[in-house]
This record gives structure tokens, C-alpha cells and sequence, in this order.
């Protein structure tokens, strides 16, 4: 049975042939979209290393169907930097040192774009290590994981101030 | 993962219709039930995906001043939705002490009604599981079962309903609305699940074909909002199934309470309201000695499935701890570390 | 092919004087956030099949039917692997020459030996069919009653324990110690079985053309790899060719090439296609090795005035059925702490298990939270602070072979980490302290230590008429940061600034590095660089000394030193000329010259050499939930010299979250009736998530070691853990009165115990 789905994924629009509805966000982006950057840790939400962007939310790609998100638009970390132009998170988390193997880094750093986005942790760095628990990191970089998310958010806490005087 | 058939439905009626097959299943986010495919556990031949159904994901206003909030409403949508979380803050911090901010962002109320149990033996298909196989038997007695069942549990079942959502909820007599085959009818949540007794594999009063819809809570169920906290106890900071959780409500005048709404999670197969407790504490003085004695009316009748006596007289002490908690007043802000009891107090706990 | 990695030098370094010694931030940062990295599982080559393990799930037996034809009749299952149908190995499974060859399951036989073992592949054209074929497989079973757990048989003396250390080892008589003491305590401790969990499950592409093999796989020793699948395959090791650039952690379990990986490659063989295999995570838990659970009894004694007498540490771990590996837990008592009499001693149960293997710190995590603890409980019975206890029976010598340290600046970590924790003060009885919110506060200590060791590596350097100069290195990069240390050394060496040196390393074609473990890659590897960098230096300085037509001319005795892409006469700076200079006009392209890192045996054979910290833990308890959390940690770690202080602070909090995980959260739980670990996910499965690590902090203590190899190096890969585990468990004894004598600590261990 064949079905036809189509996403957004960074900004491009792609009309995807589904042969099998079992394939999840996951495996369509690794195995047939040459979207490597996603990773798969545990298949089973555990681990969150396969965390991407759907319609703007971070959510665990192992766990969603890709039959089911027919027209949804998709950031993965791929589509992060805007070319050559590191993302300031991106930049943070290597100024930081947020990451040693490097494994869970495309999760880390979709789930904390993610996070900053939703506006529930602000410049609170417990309410970052608590919005960041859904990303295991087997290596230990939770401390430089968590300066870089409070970095960018200070940044941005700034930048409005700033806007608004 | 089994192949099966995928169907999406454009109504409601459709949905009902093609899910009534022998083998099929409804799909909401698929954060449980993917979960459970994966690892062999459900292996449905139909998937009836209902994200795409339209209406389910709305929180209205009843004009009761009630809340109905439709099933396909994500957790964090919920958690997050200023006037819910005013309205019912245990319910909030409940769903803000689940899983993670990506299951959150995904998972839907009505899925989150139907979460499977975490019993190893249930996810081990090698294992002998009444639930997932009835008449095989369960492997969970005589084996490795410190997180299971101390009330409410049978001979043939000592799994745990691993819900955090479903605790204070059914403190708060929320009511589910179910479109079935019939036409529409609500169910008290605290009725939705049954115990195991012989038949473990039963879990809800739901029939082949029901749609949970909309989950009710009345705004009678508001008049909690300033004493009502949720507390969990785990072996993680976040990111992890409790070991036992409490729910407490309270309404209190001149340092009296005047009712309370108190349910136990991880201690049964289903969410645990604790009515003995609230008895006791209707008309009582807020005090740690009437907490405590509630405490023990709530857990009288328990008694170790396994390796767990422990989680009784745990449960007896979260329970205290939220009763004491609820009654210094819901905090203003749901704390950093949602439902931990290193959560006092709303904001950070400790200075980085 | 080589894929085409291009490292970041930014944001912009800023050095100062040497390259050794300079905070950079990683080289592969870039590739590492941008999503670019290459693991393995992310390669795809052109006509790759998807090939998935069935595996056991009894634990002891045979298997006596597999549903073959179920799995091919479903859509996109190519073929099934399985003891009937493979292909051919030149060498038995079991085949063992050496003590560091570990057997595999390679469907050799119908056995099982224990859960979660290989009994079949699937190959299929998509992943979800080899997932579903290897499900409809649906296997039966002859079981026989597992044996599991520390108790399962009869014990024995393993002929050797950890790399071939002894398993008794007697110094003193322990005995009269015990029974002279003032004071003495006698605990058991035990630690569960714990699992790797490396964020990336192993995995591999393999592709076959005739007998060259091509292989994607995470690799923390490629030489000993390319050997392992030479003698499995019958084909010499040259011609495989295995790319690791990138491993996603690694912590001992991809150090030696496990059975699935090689199942994958037979998988690649049987059907004539690349073919692609990675582990679901469920299971991790079985072939490639975890650490062994241990029961260990200390006694220890001491005179009035709080000096040890005797340390006995006795230790039972586990090994399978089949093979032999036995976690060296008691060792860890031999070097710390100076008392008359040590006695260890292991022994052995053979168990139906996977084999252990090396885990972070093998034997000295396991060891030292059982010695951390019973030295807290010894100071306690003496009536003395841990910290004072530790200083006043600190081992001046190491104490068993009267060997001095090589360097030991742990007195100085004491001193450091003491002050910057706050130390001073704590009461020295448990439950005294709580904070403004009614919680239970403990303070508690551990001390780090590690072995400086050294394996064999290899370099080459090559100096190049353009100027700059390349570094080549079979070397492993897990996350530790090699790729950017190593290239550090490798701009040191050559004397060239490190913009201008090309660092290749993690494929096999490069000269052998060793082994990534032991936290012994940094000081083997860069000691290699370093020599192959001075090698080809002085073939420079020949040239240009030779040459009438350079200002160095002549330098003869006097000799040159480079520095910044010159070479300077030393005895008149102002004289020097370029490499490209020099090179140019020699009418050479390049010159190259290799170097190797190895141990000193007169070093060794002198002197003692151990790594070493003091870690500090503060943790709150909830007095009436029995929930803990770690809320400040402090390490001050001593480790010779430090190439790159950021990637170093790194790996020493990464080790001590390992410590804090060791002393609360992880561990694997076997049911006793089916052998199957009930737990074999990262749900359960508890590692520490970014909301249990405190505020936590790292120094690094000033420490010259003249004798460790040349640059001083001593490795901080594993320090880490020890020291931590058990500041954390003191800490939780110091908090409650309880004194945790099974770990993980639980919820239950403290609530039943109120």
C-alpha cells in the first residue's frame, strides 16, 4: 500500500512517497531524506536524541508516525545554522562546551531551541536543567548544556529590554 | 512492529465505525502506543488516527463555569493554558511532573487517560502477563516488584497505572465523554478504570469502538485552586515514573478544612481517590495529626503485592506531605521542578 | 572512502605562548552542532540492506525452532542468518590465544548462553521488515534454569583479575592488625550490574569487495579490530579498512569489536550487498559487555589515634559461564592509604550473563565506592574527620611495593577542594544539619585515584614546503576530545601554530594509535606525536644545517629550536629561517618521520604512578520521602599536566555525574528466574538527567611529573567516577544516619530505615 504525505522540511517543501505506514518522522528523515543529524538513542522516547522541531514544537521524532503528520512543517538540526551562520544556541553550546561526543548535541540543541521558544524557563537556570531532562546525556555535558541555554536566553532577555527602552 | 492498516478518518462517526474492527486501535500522538509496537506488546492490525478529527483540540468554557477539554488537546497545550492552570493548578503541576517537555509537547489528554501500565512483565513479551496474555499468568509475583500495586490489586494483577494527569483529576471528580457506538455518554473518570481482579486485560469500562472526546471538570471543582498541590516521589529528579504520588485539594475556612479531594498514584491499578481520607479531614482542623490519621484511613486497606511494603507507609507520608502542602496554599507560579519535594516553594530551589 | 571532515577553528582561539596547555574549544565543534558529524549509522551506501538481531530470551539452553518461513514471507525480508544458514569463519567463536580476546555469539551453534544473545539476523530491504521478520521469528526454546546474581554458584580464585593483576595480593599480616586495633569496622558493600549506555548504540555498515572489507563501525581500537575480524574472516588485517571519526561515548564498550558487529559483517557476506546493523537499545544489554556486580567486605582498623592498622578489601564479582573477565574491585585499596597490612582478595561466580567487560573505571568505580565508604565509617569509629583521616593516613609510598609516586599533588586536592567546598565546620555526626526548608544536608567525601598508565601508539608527522605540517594518527576521538588535544600536541611538536597543521585521525589506514582506553590514549598517542614531531624536526634542522646557504648553517652542537613555522639557532634567536624556506630550497615536497608512545619500564619499574583527587558532595534528603538530591560537588583532581584545560574540566564533571549515577541511579535489574534484565531500556535504566546534576565545579591541581612520559600527562578520562560515588554515598550517610550499604541508594533503603 502505497500513501503519499508531504512536509515542510526546513523550509522545503517535499512530496514523500510512504511505502510502508510504519515508518516513523525518525527513520523517514535518516534512512530516506539523507537527514542524518537526527539520531537515534533508544527508539522509545527515552532519550530524546532524535528531538525535532514539529509545527514549531520539539517533540520525539521515534514516536511519531510520519503517516500521521501528513502537511506538518519540520526543523531538524540541519536547519538550524542559516548557512555558513552558526545559530547563537550552536555557538553557545561550543564556547561552552555542551556536549562531548556529540551524539545527543542535535537533540540537546532541538529541544533547547524548542524550549526557549515555549517561554516557561526564562533566565531560571532550575527551570532549564527541568525543560532540558528529556535530553540524556550519556557523557555528563549537562553543565555546559545548561550555561549555554541560559546564555542565549540572557541574550534574548537583553535584546528585548532593549527593544522595548 | 506488525503491519497494519492506517485509517483516517474525516468524522467522528468514521472513526468509530472503522475502529469497532477486531484488531484495531486508535492512534492519538502515539507516545504510548508506538512505544508499546516497538516492543511487541500491542500489535494492532488497523490504526484509526484521529489527530487529524476535527473539534477535539479545543478547551471551552462550560456554562456551568466548567472546563471541557477536548482529547486531542496536547499536555504541555493544557499545562500551559493560563486559565486552566489557575483554575485547576494540581492538575497542572500533575501534567508538568510527567514524562518530558517532548512527550509533553505531543501527548493528548485522552491518550494520557488510556496510558498502559510500566509493569516489566507487561512490556516483557517473553514474560508470563495476564494483562497482555489472559490466563498466562504474571510473572510480576515472586519477581522484581518494589514499584507495584499495594492497593486494589488481585491474585492474577499487580501492575500500577503510571498516570500523574489521572491523580488529581480524579480527586476532582472529572467526568470523560465518551462517543461510542450508542451515541455519547460520560463516564466519572474515577469509574473509567477498573481493578484487575480476574480479568487484568480490562482495563476501562471503554467497548470496541469508544472515543474518549472531551475530558469535564465541573467549577465546583475551581473552589480548590488556592490549596491544591500534586507530589511524586521518584529515583530521578525529572524524567521519571513515580514511585507513589499524591493529589490533595483542599477548601479551608478560619484554618478548618471544609472539604477536601485527595487521590493516591503508583499505588493501584488505577488512579486511587482516597474518600476514607477525605471523610475524616471534612469538619477536621488542618493539623499534622489529622493528616496523618487521614493518611492512615487512606492506606488501610493496603498490603504489599511484592517487594513493597515500603510504598505504604510512603504513600501514607506523601500524603501528609501534600495535605500539608495544599493547606499553606497553592504556590503562585507552578515551581521549577514540578510536583518534586524539593519544590517547597515556587521558583528555583537552589542558586546555581 | 574518507569522508571529507572539515574541523572548525573556531570561535576564534587565543593562545598564549605554548599550544599545550590552551583552553580551545573543540575543533569538531561545528560538525558536532550543526548535525554534520558522521557516526556511523548515518552512512547509506548504495544498495545497503537493513539487517536486525533476534535474540534470546532465555538466558541458558538451546534453541529449537525458528519460524524462518514466517520471516520471509514478510514484504522486504531478503534473507535470514541463522547457524544453518551463514557464512564460513576461519576462526572458532570461542577461539581464545590471548586474555584480551573475548568470545562472541556468531550463530555458531543452536546454545544460548545467556538473555538478549544473537540466535539470528534478518536482512531485509527496509528496517521496519527486518524488525518485523526478526519479531516473526518467534522462537522456541529448550531452557535450562538460569544462574544469575552474586550467589548463583560455588565461588572460586580467578587465575588473574582486571589487565592480569593477581587476585590476592597480601602485604602484613591483616589479621594481627585487625585484632591490635583500637578501632575497627567490618561492612559489606554491593554495587549492581551497570551497563554502558553510550548515547549511540554500536552499530555498523559493512561492504564487501571480494575479500576487502569496508566498515563504518564506533571503534575505540581500530589495529586490535582490523586483527580480531582478520583471523574471524581469514583475511589479512590490511584489507579492512574501518572508518570510526566519530564515536557517540564509547566508555570500554566499543573498545574491543563485539559479536554483532561482527554478525553484521557476516550479514554483508551472506548476501553480497552492504549491509547495515545497529542495536536497538534493549539490546545493549547482553553482547558487548557491561560491569560486574560486586559484594565486597572491608575491615578496617586503626590505632587510638585514628592510624589505619590493617585494610582488608575481599571482593565477589561475577563472569559468564563461558569466559573470563573479573572486575579488579578490591585493587583499588593497594595505592591510597598507608597501613602496615593490606590484604585483597577476589573471588569469582560464574554466572549466565554476557560477559563483563571494562566499564569506566573498571575496578577502581566498583572498588573505590566500597573503600570510600569504609574509610567514612572507619574515621567515624575513630572518632576523626574523614578529611583529616584521609590526610593522616595518606600513603607517603605507594604502600605495598615501597615504590615513591612519580608525583602525587593529592594532599594539595585535600587542601584546594576542602577550602573551595566549605569543609571546615562539618560536624563529624550524622543528621546535624539541615537547611531552611526543613531537608536533611550531609556533607561527604571520597578520594580519586586512577593508574597512569600507557599503552603502544604510533604518528607520523610530515612537514610540508608550504609551510604547514600534518599529523597522522589512527586515533579514537569519543567525546574525550582526542581530535582536539592531540592536534594541540601535534602544533607543539611541529612547532607550527595549530591553524597550520592538518590532524588526521579515527580511520584505520593511519598509523596504529592503540587503544582509546584506560585513560591512557592522551599521554600514549601524544607521546607518539610528540616523538614523531621531534623526529621530523631534526631531519629540518639536518637540512638546513647542512645547508651553507642558511643561517643556520653550522648550528651544529649549539642546535636549533622551532618554533611559530622557524627554526631558531639557540644559541642567537635572531638567526632562523622558515620551514618552507628550508624545504623549498631543498627542492622537497615534504618530509616525514614517524614516532611511537610507549611505557618506560626503568620509569615504571621505579616509580609509582596514580592519578588523584578529592571529591566534595553536599546533598539534600527529604526526611520523610527519602528523596536525595545532590546539590553541590566539588572535585580537585591532580593528573599530571593538562594539554587542554577545557576538554579536561569536562571529562572530570562527566566522570563524577558517572559517580553521582554509580552512588544513586543506575543499575541493571535481572529477574532471578529468567535471567532477563527487566530493565533494559533508559526509562528504567536510570542515568542522571540534566535536572540531577548540581552545581558543580572542577580544579585542577598543578602537578609535575618528570617521570610519567615526556609532556607529563597522566590521563583523566576515568578519575572521574572514584571519589565521587563515594563523596556522594558519605554525603547521604552524613544527611540521614543511614549508611548506604547497597548502591544504588533507594528510596526504599531510607524510608524502611526510618
Amino acid at each position: 500500500m502505497n500513501h503519499s504525505i508531504s512536509l515542510t522540511v526546513n523550509g522545503v517543501r517535499r512530496d514523500i512517497a510512504l511505502t510502508d505506514p510504519r515508518v516513523t518522522l525518525l527513520d523517514l528523515l535518516r534512512e530516506q531524506l539523507d537527514l542524518t543529524g537526527t539520531k537515534k538513542g533508544c527508539d522509545r522516547g527515552q532519550c530524546g536524541a532524535c528531538t525535532i522541531l514539529v509545527d514549531g514544537r520539539r517533540i520525539n521524532s521515534c514516536l511519531a508516525l510520519a503517516i500521521s503528520h501528513d502537511g506538518a512543517s519540520i526543523t531538524t538540526i540541519e536547519g538550524v545554522a542559516r548557512g555558513d551562520e552558526l545559530h547563537p544556541l550552536q555557538t553557545a553550546f561550543i564556547a561552552h562546551d555542551g556536549f562531548q561526543c556529540g551524539f545527543c548535541t542535535p537533540g540537546q540543541l532541538m529541544s533547547a531551541l524548542g524550549l526557549i521558544d515555549e517561554g516557561q524557563a526564562g533566565c531560571d537556570a532550575e527551570r532549564i536543567r527541568e525543560g532540558m531532562s528529556g535530553n540524556l546525556c550519556r557523557c555528563g555535558a549537562y553543565a555546559g548544556i545548561t550555561d549555554a541555554v541560559l546564555e542565549v536566553q540572557q541574550k534574548l532577555k537583553a535584546e528585548k529590554e532593549r527593544r522595548v527602552a | 512492529m506488525k503491519s497494519f492498516d492506517y485509517v483516517r478518518p474525516a468524522s467522528i462517526g468514521e472513526a468509530i465505525a472503522a475502529a469497532r474492527a477486531p484488531g484495531a486501535a486508535y492512534l492519538a500522538a502515539g507516545t504510548n502506543l508506538l512505544d508499546l509496537m516497538k516492543g511487541g506488546v500491542s500489535r494492532p492490525d488497523r490504526l484509526v488516527d484521529v489527530t487529524h478529527l476535527p473539534g477535539l483540540d479545543t478547551i471551552e468554557k462550560l456554562p456551568d463555569g466548567g472546563l471541557r477539554i477536548g482529547a486531542l488537546v496536547r499536555n504541555a497545550d493544557l499545562a500551559h493554558d493560563a486559565a486552566f492552570a489557575k483554575a485547576y493548578p494540581a492538575v497542572a503541576e500533575a501534567l508538568l511532573s510527567g514524562a518530558s517537555a517532548q512527550l509533553r509537547n505531543a501527548a493528548t489528554v485522552g491518550g494520557n487517560l488510556l496510558q498502559r501500565t510500566r509493569c516489566a512483565y507487561f512490556y516483557d513479551v517473553a514474560s508470563a502477563c495476564n494483562k497482555r496474555a489472559p490466563g498466562s499468568g504474571c510473572d510480576a509475583r515472586g519477581g522484581d516488584n518494589d514499584m507495584h500495586a499495594v492497593l486494589g490489586w488481585s491474585d492474577g494483577c499487580i501492575a500500577t497505572h503510571p498516570s500523574d494527569f489521572c491523580v488529581p483529576l480524579v480527586a476532582l471528580d472529572a467526568m470523560v465523554e465518551i462517543e461510542g457506538n450508542g451515541g455519547r455518554r460520560q463516564v466519572r473518570l474515577e469509574d473509567l478504570h477498573r481493578l484487575p481482579g480476574a480479568t487484568p486485560q480490562q482495563e476501562t469500562v471503554l467497548e470496541a469502538g469508544d472515543l474518549i472526546v472531551a475530558l469535564n471538570l465541573s467549577a465546583e471543582a475551581c473552589n480548590f485552586a488556592s490549596h491544591a498541590r500534586y507530589l511524586k516521589v521518584r529515583e530521578r529528579t525529572s524524567y521519571a515514573f513515580a514511585i507513589v504520588s499524591a493529589a490533595a485539594h483542599l477548601s479551608l475556612a478560619n484554618g478548618r478544612i471544609e472539604q477536601a479531594r485527595v487521590a493516591l498514584g503508583g499505588v493501584a491499578a488505577k488512579p486511587w481517590r482516597a474518600r476514607e481520607a477525605e471523610a475524616l479531614l471534612a469538619g477536621a482542623e488542618a493539623t499534622a495529626q489529622n493528616f496523618r490519621r487521614a493518611a492512615e484511613a487512606a492506606l488501610a486497606g493496603a498490603k504489599p503485592s511484592g517487594d513493597n511494603a515500603f510504598k505504604i507507609e510512603l504513600a501514607q507520608r506523601i500524603l501528609v506531605r501534600a495535605l500539608a502542602l495544599a493547606s499553606a496554599g497553592t504556590p503562585e507560579r507552578i515551581p521549577a521542578l514540578p510536583a518534586s519535594p524539593f519544590s517547597i516553594h515556587s521558583g528555583a530551589l537552589h542558586d546555581a | 572512502m574518507t569522508p571529507d571532515i572539515r574541523l572548525n577553528q573556531a570561535p576564534a582561539h587565543q593562545r598564549h605562548g605554548s599550544n599545550i596547555g590552551q583552553p580551545l574549544t573543540r575543533r569538531d565543534g561545528i560538525l558536532k552542532v550543526t548535525g554534520k558529524a558522521p557516526y556511523a549509522a548515518d552512512h547509506h551506501p548504495k544498495g545497503m540492506l537493513y539487517a536486525v538481531l533476534a535474540t534470546s530470551s532465555i538466558a541458558r539452553g538451546r534453541v529449537t525452532f525458528l519460524d524462518i518461513a514466517a520471516a520471509k514471507r514478510h514484504p522486504g525480508v531478503v534473507d535470514v542468518m541463522t547457524p544453518s544458514h551463514k557464512p564460513a569463519l576461519a576462526e572458532d567463536q570461542d577461539a581464545k590465544t590471548n586474555p584480551f580476546m573475548f568470545k562472541m555469539e556468531l550463530l555458531q551453534s543452536d546454545a544460548v548462553r545467556y538473555a538478549n544473545q544473537a540466535i539470528a539476523v534478518v536482512i531485509a530491504e527496509t528496517l521496519e521488515a527486518a524488525t518485523e521478520g526478526a519479531a516473526l521469528l518467534a522462537p522456541q526454546y529448550q531452557a535450562l534454569p538460569a544462574r544469575v546474581g552474586l550467589d548463583a554458584d560455588e565461588s572460586f580464585v580467578p587465575p588473574a583479575v582486571g589487565l592480569g593483576h593477581p587476585a590476592i595480593v597480601e602485604h602484613g599480616d591483616t589479621e594481627a592488625g585487625l585484632a591490635n586495633a583500637t578501632y575497627a569496622i567490618d561492612a559489606t558493600y554491593e554495587t549492581p550490574a551497570q551497563y554502558h549506555n553510550p548515547m549511540e548504540p554500536h552499530a555498523i555498515i559493512a561492504e564487501w569487495d571480494g575479500d576487502k572489507l569496508s566498515i563504518d563501525t564506533p571503534s575505540q581500537g581500530m589495529a586490535m579490530a582490523q586483527m580480531r575480524i582478520g583471523g574471524l574472516f581469514g583475511i589479512p588485517p590490511e584489507n579492512i579498512h574501518i572508518r570510526s571519526p566519530f564515536l557517540g561515548g564509547g566508555f570500554g564498550s566499543k573498545g574491543l569489536i563485539s559479536g554483532p558487529q561482527i554478525l553484521g559483517i557476516m550479514a554483508a557476506r551472506l548476501v553480497g550487498r552492504p549491509v547495515k546493523l545497529v542495536l536497538r537499545r534493549d539490546q545493549m544489554y547482553g553482547p558487548v559487555g557491561h560491569r560486574s556486580p560486586s559484594r565486597q567486605r572491608l575491615r578496617l582498623g586503626t590505632d587510638a589515634a585514628g592510624r589505619l592498622t590493617a585494610i582488608e578489601h575481599q571482593a565477589r564479582i561475577v563472569t559468564s559461564t563461558f569466559d573470563d573477565f573479573y572486575e579488579p574491585a578490591a585493587d583499588v585499596s593497594h595505592t591510597l592509604f598507608a597501613s602496615p597490612a593490606i590484604r585483597t582478595a577476589h573471588e569469582a561466580v560464574r554466572i549466565d550473563s554476557g560477559t563483563p567487560l571494562f566499564m569506566r573505571a573498571p575496578g577502581e568505580a566498583t572498588g573505590s565506592i566500597a573503600l570510600d565508604a569504609a574509610i567514612d565509617e572507619m574515621a567515624f569509629a575513630s572518632g576523626v574527620d574523614p578529611l583529616e583521616f584521609r590526610i593522616s593516613n595518606d600513603a607517603p609510598v605507594e604502600p605495598i611495593t615501597g615504590k615513591p609516586f612519580s608525583s602525587k599533588a593529592l594532599r594539595e586536592c585535600y587542601a584546594q577542594g576542602a577550602a573551595r567546598f566549605g569543609w571546615a565546620g562539618r560536624p563529624l555526626k550524622p543528621r546535624q544539619m539541615r537547611d531552611d526548608k526543613g531537608f536533611l544536608v550531609g556533607w561527604g567525601m571520597g578520594t580519586a585515584t586512577f593508574p597512569a598508565l600507557m599503552f603502544a601508539g604510533n604518528a607520523r608527522a610530515l612537514l610540508r614546503a608550504d609551510g604547514t605540517g600534518a599529523m597522522e594518527t589512527g586515533a579514537h576521538d569519543m567525546g574525550q576530545g582526542a581530535s582536539t588535544a592531540l592536534a594541540q600536541v601535534a602544533a607543539e611538536g611541529l612547532g607550527l601554530d595549530l591553524d597550520r597543521v592538518e590532524f588526521k585521525s579515527g580511520s584505520s589506514d593511519l598509523p596504529d594509535a592503540g587503544i582509546a582506553g584506560g585513560s591512557a590514549h592522551t599521554a600514549t598517542v601524544g607521546t607518539a606525536i610528540h616523538n614523531a614531531g621531534a623526529a621530523v624536526i631534526a631531519k629540518l634542522a639536518d637540512l638546513a644545517m647542512r645547508d651553507e646557504r642558511s643561517p643556520l648553517f653550522g648550528a651544529g652542537n649549539a642546535g636549533v629550536v622551532a618554533r611559530n613555522g622557524r627554526l631558531h639557532r639557540r644559541d642567537d634567536d635572531a638567526r632562523s629561517e622558515a620551514y618552507a624556506d628550508i624545504l623549498t630550497r631543498a627542492g622537497l615536497a615534504e618530509i616525514e618521520a614517524s614516532g611511537t608512545g610507549a611505557a618506560d619500564p626503568a620509569a615504571q619499574a621505579e616509580y609509582a604512578m596514580h592519578a588523584h583527587g578529592a571529591v566534595f558532595a553536599e546533598v539534600k534528603v527529604d526526611p520523610d520521602l527519602g528523596q536525595i538530591r545532590v546539590t553541590r560537588m566539588i572535585g580537585a583532581f591532580a593528573a599530571g599536566r593538562i594539554v587542554n584545560p577545557k576538554l579536561v574540566r569536562s571529562q572530570l564533571l562527566g566522570g563524577m555525574i558517572w559517580g553521582v549515577s554509580f552512588a544513586l541511579h543506575e543499575q541493571a535489574v535481572t529477574d532471578g528466574r529468567s535471567g532477563r534484565i527487566m530493565n533494559a531500556n533508559l526509562a528504567e535504566y536510570h542515568v542522571p538527567v540534566n535536572a540531577d546534576v548540581p552545581s558543580m565545579d572542577v580544579l585542577t591541581v598543578h602537578e609535575h611529573d618528570p617521570h610519567v612520559n615526556a609532556l607529563g600527562i597522566k590521563g583523566v578520562g576515568e578519575i572521574g567516577i572514584t571519589g565521587s560515588a563515594g563523596a556522594v554515598a558519605n554525603a547521604v550517610w552524613h544527611a540521614t544516619g543511614v549508611r548506604p550499604r547497597r548502591f544504588p541508594i533507594r528510596i526504599s533503603d531510607l524510608v524502611t530505615a526510618r
